[in-house]
């Protein structure tokens, strides 16, 4: 299935976010989450179900001012 | 001061931006005696993994954080950012940006106000990073902001207090909400005039992270700070056109002849 993680397209396995967040390794980093635009909190990534197309944004602490 | 319940004891707020390398970040914090430094988030990259670093770097210090929005130019953008800020660093402070014109990054107010009344009714204390401006203010405060950010000029041009009228009248209008200089400073003695003003303090990240010793630089903007806020107490005098001698009149010897 084709989904769009951080604007680029990956081919991923996965049924929900949170499977796509440890295929991409993210398992146990401090990240947080959106789908297509909208915010998902952690503890709903397990029950969010990813379909072909769909956007993903994960997003760390960085700099700023 | 008092800033949505929380005592904080230093006037200064930082940026964690543009510095020269981590390790200047974090002596330049420390040199500041800031007790609130402001973060952003930005997409993690895959391998590199540059943001888990940086919050290790920013945890060490042990440090308050105040997440930003910045780069966000519409309403949904930059509450989907809050939500994700109040997750990831487990606080609802934001630094509500809503940017309206790419050239000045001026606050869209329209945009901000609302932003600010989504947030605010979703429990999150709201600083906004707004205009100078009354009304926008006023809008501000009844959407539920109880500290306001005005820019003292455009963001990283180091311009200081671009018009001194405005800020004033803000302060004077809102005697008992926290205002916060944010944007535009330049010098430590642009963040002294703020404080001499009676703004209850500034924030600032260009100024100090782009100096040629950003720890030094850091030092000297806590001393201005201190300064401007200590003669605020102190109540400076009347300015005024005309000379007025200071050394008494009365008792001068005439020596003309």
């Amino acid at each position: 299935m084709k989904i769009i993680v951080n604007g680029a397209e990956l081919e991923l396995g996965a049924a929900t976010l949170a499977e796509a967040l440890a295929a991409l390794d993210y398992a146990d980093a401090v990240v947080a989450t959106a789908l297509n635009g909208h915010f998902v909190a952690t503890r709903a990534r397990a029950t969010t179900l990813l379909a072909e197309g769909d956007q993903i944004e994960i997003v760390a602490p960085r700099q700023g001012g | 001061m008092e800033l949505y319940g929380v005592e904080i004891a230093s006037r200064l707020l930082l940026g964690t931006a543009q510095y020269p390398s981590p390790a200047i970040l974090a002596d330049a914090v420390r040199a500041s005696k800031a007790d609130i430094v402001t973060v952003s988030l930005r997409r993690e990259s895959g391998r590199l993994r540059e943001g888990q670093d940086f919050w290790a770097l920013i945890r060490a210090l042990k440090l308050r954080v105040l997440p930003n929005t910045a780069g966000c130019h519409s309403v949904k953008e930059a509450v989907t950012t809050a939500q994700m800020a109040r997750e990831i660093f487990a606080t609802n402070w934001i630094k509500l940006e809503v940017i309206g014109e790419a050239d000045t990054l001026q606050p869209d107010v329209f945009g901000l106000v609302e932003a600010a009344r989504i947030l605010s009714e979703d429990g999150f204390a709201v600083f906004p990073y707004m205009t100078e401006d009354l009304v926008v203010a006023e809008r501000l405060v009844e959407a539920g902001c109880r500290v306001l950010m005005p820019w003292g000029a455009p963001i990283g041009s180091g311009k200081g207090l671009n018009n001194l009228f405005g800020l004033r009248a803000l302060r004077a209008h809102f005697p008992d909400i926290p205002l916060v200089v944010d944007a535009g400073i330049g010098l430590p003695s642009h963040a002294a005039a703020a404080m001499e003003l009676g703004y209850d303090a500034v924030l600032l990240n260009t100024a100090v992270a782009k100096a040629g010793d950003p720890v030094a630089m850091a030092q000297a903007f806590a001393g201005a700070v201190e300064a401007g806020r200590a003669a605020y107490l102190a109540g400076p005098m009347e300015a005024r056109d005309m000379a007025a001698p200071s050394t008494p009149v009365l008792g001068r010897p005439v020596l003309a002849r």
